[in-house]
């Protein structure tokens, strides 16, 4: 953790004044995190345990729970594969059109998720020349699992390349120019000397991966078609569930996306803490072996 | 792979890195947005402004960037005084609102818009006191929530409250407490430290949180559909035209609208520019 910092006589603030900014900044937390994170197990279980177990147990949540894990399941490691290729493209070498590519990076960010979908939808829809290619060989892209997954694909890939590429920036290549002089193969170099390296904040790339392909609603609800027990993912099947007002289904599939989140929070705690706590050993054994005083 | 002229580097995977980026781009972004701009802008824009200026469009633009506005300011004042309290004070409790400051990161959007719908409403453990029973309602008069303009504001506030933190917690861990000093050695009051020393410094990282707030909060879907309304011409948000004008087979339409609001956030990005780098012009004039 940490260690805060102790800040002289003159740069604090009046006792008054820090109680009063505490207290505002705990009741606008309270307001608007704290409170709806528990009113969403609050309602859960507002009908007992029974009705709880009995609404996740429907054949249609179930489904929704199935096909969520599904196109996480193919997302996380094809967007970890497109990542740890950015990242290497990006922090390691220098070529024409590099800045254009770290742009596009963030374009996820400032596109909607709505209109994300609505890319897709507008590339593979029957009416299209691709789509009605794709029907005729009776390949489904829209309204079935494939554009979910590409539309979830779209706005989850900068995540794990965002977290890398400034960490291998910093830490340089030198590590692993040695490991190549030293008779290492390409995929040796990478195996042992890169990926050890970045390993705790690809894994925070990884959840955060993660947590946004199950959580994804705008993008999917455009692509999907909702069609239940097929194309309904947990959000959608949350929206579904709202708007026929069963809310302890609603509520208790969130429950379970709040528990996911909750655990999403932790592991981004720790994995940060032990990357900055692996940097920190590296500096020193750096200093060590080259004498240099603390900077 | 002449077109990607580099400097000789010694170290391998160079083609394959870049063929892996470059099938992910083309596929995922550039082929997808290329084929929206396309179809808006099939007939050389004749549609795309006749969309734009359709009065539907137009008061869901209006909307829109009204609410964002509203909860970029609000997270302003409230995002930035968290973030100083994270940051200069120790209490019980806050490494615990440290970590819950990225929840509405983790959670689904879907999630947070149906219990942001719920607890506010008129029946719900928050919105009831904001109704004629409640304390609240009592003291200072009845307000709705949920369902009005204030319930799109509040779920704006509550997802794009990270930004603002996580992007003034770097900076305000990195002022110098030295500067504090000086100016307190040489008479000045705190609130001058803070107006005049500080808050100069807090600019860049402000400018920046904003862009990312208000940019973020035009396109939100999930968290506001369940909130709003969503009655057009009232509490309609620019999204959810979309999807209405899929719904009714306008995909033409829809990526109208869709690249109006791609335009939107560019414009934000490029305002938000502008004013960064006036900003390090004045920094940079002699005093």
């Amino acid at each position: 953790m940490k260690a805060r910092r102790n800040y002289p006589r003159s740069s604090e603030d009046p006792a008054w004044i820090r109680w009063l900014l505490i207290g505002i900044s705990a009741a606008f937390v309270l307001l608007m995190l704290i409170a709806p994170l528990l009113f969403v197990f609050f309602e859960a279980f507002s009908q007992g345990w029974h009705l709880y177990v009995q609404s996740l147990s429907d054949p249609d949540v179930l489904a929704s729970i199935c096909l969520t894990l599904l196109v996480a399941l193919v997302v996380v490691p094809v967007n970890t594969i497109i990542g740890l290729g950015l990242a290497w493209l990006i922090a390691r070498y220098h070529f024409r059109g590099k800045q254009f590519l770290t742009t596009l990076l963030d374009l996820p960010f400032a596109i909607s998720p709505v209109t994300a979908g609505l890319m897709f939808v507008l590339i593979f829809s029957t009416n299209t020349l691709l789509g009605g290619w794709l029907s005729i060989l009776g390949l489904q892209v829209i309204y079935a699992l494939p554009g979910i997954i590409l539309a979830t694909l779209f706005v989850t890939f900068p995540f794990v390349a965002k977290e890398l590429i400034p960490l291998m920036q910093s830490q340089g290549s030198a590590q692993e120019q040695a490991a190549l002089t030293l008779g290492a193969s390409g995929w040796q170099m990478f195996w042992h000397v890169t990926l050890p390296n970045v390993r705790w904040a690809l894994l925070y790339g990884l959840i955060l991966t993660n947590a946004r392909a199950i959580g994804e609603f705008g993008a999917v609800s455009v692509v999907s078609g909702h069609i239940r027990g097929l194309t309904v993912t947990m959000p959608l099947q949350i929206e579904i569930s709202y708007n026929e007002y069963d809310f302890v289904s609603a509520f208790a599939a969130s429950s379970l996306l709040a528990l996911l989140a909750i655990l999403t929070l932790l592991l981004q705690n720790l994995f940060g803490w032990l990357q900055s706590r692996k940097e920190k050993h590296a500096r020193a054994v750096q200093q060590k072996n080259l004498g240099t005083p603390s900077p | 792979m002449a077109l990607f002229r580099m400097k000789r580097s010694v170290l391998p995977g160079f083609g394959l890195s870049l063929g892996i980026s470059l099938l992910a781009i083309c596929l995922l972004v550039l082929i997808p947005v290329g084929v929206l701009i396309f179809t808006a802008l099939a007939d050389g824009g004749t549609t795309f402004l006749e969309t734009a200026a359709q009065p539907r469009v137009k008061a869901a633009t209006i909307f829109s960037l009204k609410v964002a506005l509203f909860a970029t300011l609000i997270n302003l004042v409230f995002g930035t005084i968290l973030a100083w309290v994270l940051v200069r004070y120790s209490f019980p409790g806050r490494q615990l609102i440290n970590g819950l400051v990225d929840l509405p990161f983790a959670l689904p959007t879907a999630v947070t818009g149906v219990t942001l719908a719920s607890l506010y409403s008129p029946a719900g453990a928050i919105g009831r006191q904001f109704s004629e029973q409640g304390w609240i309602g009592r003291l200072f008069g009845p307000v709705d929530i949920a369902y009005t303009e204030k319930g799109v504001v509040l779920a704006l506030v509550v997802v794009t409250l990270p930004f603002i933190v996580r992007t003034l917690q770097p900076v305000l861990e990195t002022l110098e407490v030295e500067l504090e000093e000086a100016g307190a050695v040489l008479g000045a009051k705190r609130w001058q430290v803070m107006s005049r020393i500080i808050l100069p410094e807090l600019i860049p990282a402000l400018l920046v949180g904003s862009g990312m707030m208000f940019a973020r909060a035009t396109a939100e879907y999930g968290s506001v559909i369940f909130i709003a309304n969503n009655i057009p011409f009232d509490t309609e948000i620019l999204p959810l035209v979309i999807n209405g004008k899929l719904d009714r087979f306008d995909s033409i339409g829809a990526a109208c609208v869709a690249l109006l609001m791609l335009g939107i956030s560019a414009v934000i990005l490029l305002l938000i520019n502008i004013a960064q780098w006036r900003y390090q012009q004045r920094l940079r004039e002699p005093l």
